[in-house]
């Protein structure tokens, strides 16, 4: 195993509001890393960070050994690597799944559409969705929608996946079939940070949880620590809470 | 449990209540109405100046003898609309566009969009065609290029841009920062992203708009006649000296309102159906 991702001393702000106080993560190769929190710690801030979606103030982002928080490097090839997925699927709502999942593909790597239709295709049944390929986003429900937005980050072939809560706008009886895919994901070894709420999810999947607190990580460790054995106080007491 | 009961019918409680309430209403609305045209017709013939109104404007002579001419002019309306309405929409784009271009070099044409809207769509209509339709030929163009055909098609296109751009632009706006942010996530630039996801959204929210202003193009082909095409409300100007008779100017509304009404109602209800989409 290798550091896929090395996060030290990350720091963003939103004017006078410090979110991210000098983050340090390391994430290996085929990890999943859970990130949880109350709300407002800073979790989504630090996903969008990661793939650059937010300049970063201060600190380094190593990704593969290089650094790509750079000020002034280009962030497109970096977001081509890495994949997100957010919790309101973000679905482009004027195309049809397939189309959705075959744009970034087609633009970014330049593949046609012929070349990209038995991938795709695979895909698409791969998580149950064969027969849905034509339909547009409105006509899914948001457990289809969302592992669409999977699918489509998925087809750009990223070294990483970014997960920002992406089962919270879900009915609860969908929840299953969006956490069915994550699982997939772990076995066939994709490197993967999740912002969660799913504590029993986090629990059986992650081999580490980091515990986001006003902007730091408090503490991490493998989740058998985090939830069976918290050292933190403030740990505790958060996980009383969603527990 | 009586909610959802049926009658005879097949009609729940509640739905047959509506379909007696919407019943009379009909009634009620087409009582008054008649009403309101009885009156009308029975009171206004009995105004002191009515039968000299109705020679100058109802006339019904005239009108049929001018009608088809003025038909006529009418396809000169058309066309101009006809070659107006693309090179309208192409500008608006362009403008509106340039308008959000974030690179620093590109700053001119950001300046070029702010000023070409406040300018155009500062100053009346009608003030602009007379000075592209009088001022561009008066440099002495050799023919065709003098034609106010041209000119005045030119700035029914500078003016009406400006307002496609802006009515493109509010459709920019409006598409919500989390699409950019899936685009920018898969790694798309950011033309590929106006390209692919942003415009095709602001483009179809604003259509409905940009069907208004097409509609007031429409009207406002009329005002070239000020500087020599003749058509229709020209052609009725001349059948006006002709015949000593307005009638033909409401001959021309008539024509007018045959297509403009239609076209507002489609608009509208194009609106209504994105408005009912969005709740
Ligand atoms: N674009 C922004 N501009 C200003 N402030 C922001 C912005 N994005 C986030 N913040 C602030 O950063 C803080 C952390 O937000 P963030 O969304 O990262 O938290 P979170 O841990 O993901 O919370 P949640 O569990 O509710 O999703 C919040 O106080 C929020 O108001
Ligand atoms: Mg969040």
């Amino acid at each position: 195993m290798s550091a896929k991702l090395v996060l030290s001393g990350v720091r963003k702000r939103f004017g006078d509001n410090e979110v991210c106080k000098g983050i340090d993560l390391t994430v290996q190769e085929g990890q999943m890393v859970c990130l949880i929190g109350a709300s407002g710690s800073g979790k989504s801030t630090l996903l969008r960070c990661i793939n650059l979606l937010e300049p970063v103030d201060d600190g380094t982002i190593l990704l593969d050994g290089r650094d790509i928080a750079e000020p002034g490097l280009d962030p497109q090839p970096v977001r081509a690597r890495i994949g997100m997925v957010f919790q309101s699927y973000n679905l482009f709502p004027h195309m049809t799944a397939a189309e959705n999942v075959m744009l970034a593909p087609r633009r970014v790597h330049g593949r046609s559409r012929s070349d990209l239709q038995a991938p795709v295709t695979a895909l698409f049944e791969r998580f149950n969705l064969g027969d849905r390929m034509g339909h547009y986003p409105d006509q899914l429900s948001g457990g289809q929608q969302q592992r669409v937005a999977i699918i489509r980050a998925l087809a750009m072939q990223p070294e990483i996946m970014l997960f920002d809560e992406i089962t919270s706008a879900l009915d609860p009886e969908l929840v299953g079939e969006v956490l069915d895919v994550l699982r997939s994901l772990r076995a066939e070894g994709m490197t993967m940070i999740l912002a969660t709420h799913e504590m029993a999810f986090a629990q059986e999947v992650a081999d580490k949880v980091c515990f986001l607190d006003k902007g730091r990580i408090l503490e991490e460790g493998p989740p058998e620590t985090i939830f069976g054995a918290p050292r933190e106080a403030r740990t505790a007491a958060f996980l009383s809470r969603v527990l | 449990m009586s909610g959802s009961e049926t009658t005879a019918g097949g009609l729940s409680r509640r739905a047959a209540y509506e379909a007696r309430q919407r019943k009379r209403a009909m009634r009620v609305a087409a009582g008054s109405t008649a009403a309101v045209v009885l009156a009308l017709v029975l009171l206004v013939p009995l105004a002191p100046g009515w039968e000299k109104v109705q020679r100058s404007f109802f006339n019904g002579e005239v009108f049929a003898k001018t009608f088809p001419g003025l038909l006529e002019a009418f396809l000169t309306n058309i066309y101009i609309f006809a070659w107006c309405a693309p090179l309208i929409a192409v500008l608006g784009l362009v403008i509106a566009l340039c308008r959000d271009v974030r690179a620093p070099a590109l700053y001119p044409l950001r300046l070029f969009g702010a000023i070409y809207t406040d300018v155009f769509r500062g100053l009346p209509v009608i003030l602009v065609i007379y000075l592209v339709g009088f001022g561009i030929p008066g440099l002495g163009l050799p023919r065709p290029w003098n034609s106010p055909y041209i000119w005045g098609s030119l700035a029914l296109i500078l003016v009406y841009a400006a307002y496609v751009a802006e009515i493109i632009r509010s459709g920019i706006d409006s598409i919500h920062g989390s699409q950019r942010a899936a685009a920018a996530s898969l790694g798309l630039n950011e033309k590929d992203t106006m390209r692919f996801v942003v415009l095709p959204q602001a483009i179809r929210n604003v259509a409905p708009a940009n069907m208004n202003m097409f509609i007031a193009l429409q009207k406002d082909v009329a005002l070239l006649s000020f500087i020599g095409p003749v058509e229709i409300f020209r052609q009725a100007g001349v059948y006006k000296s002709l015949m000593a008779n307005f009638t033909p100017y409401v001959g021309a509304a008539l024509i007018f309102l045959a297509v403009t009404i239609p076209a507002t109602r489609y608009a509208d209800y194009l609106m209504q159906k994105q408005r009912r989409a969005r709740t």
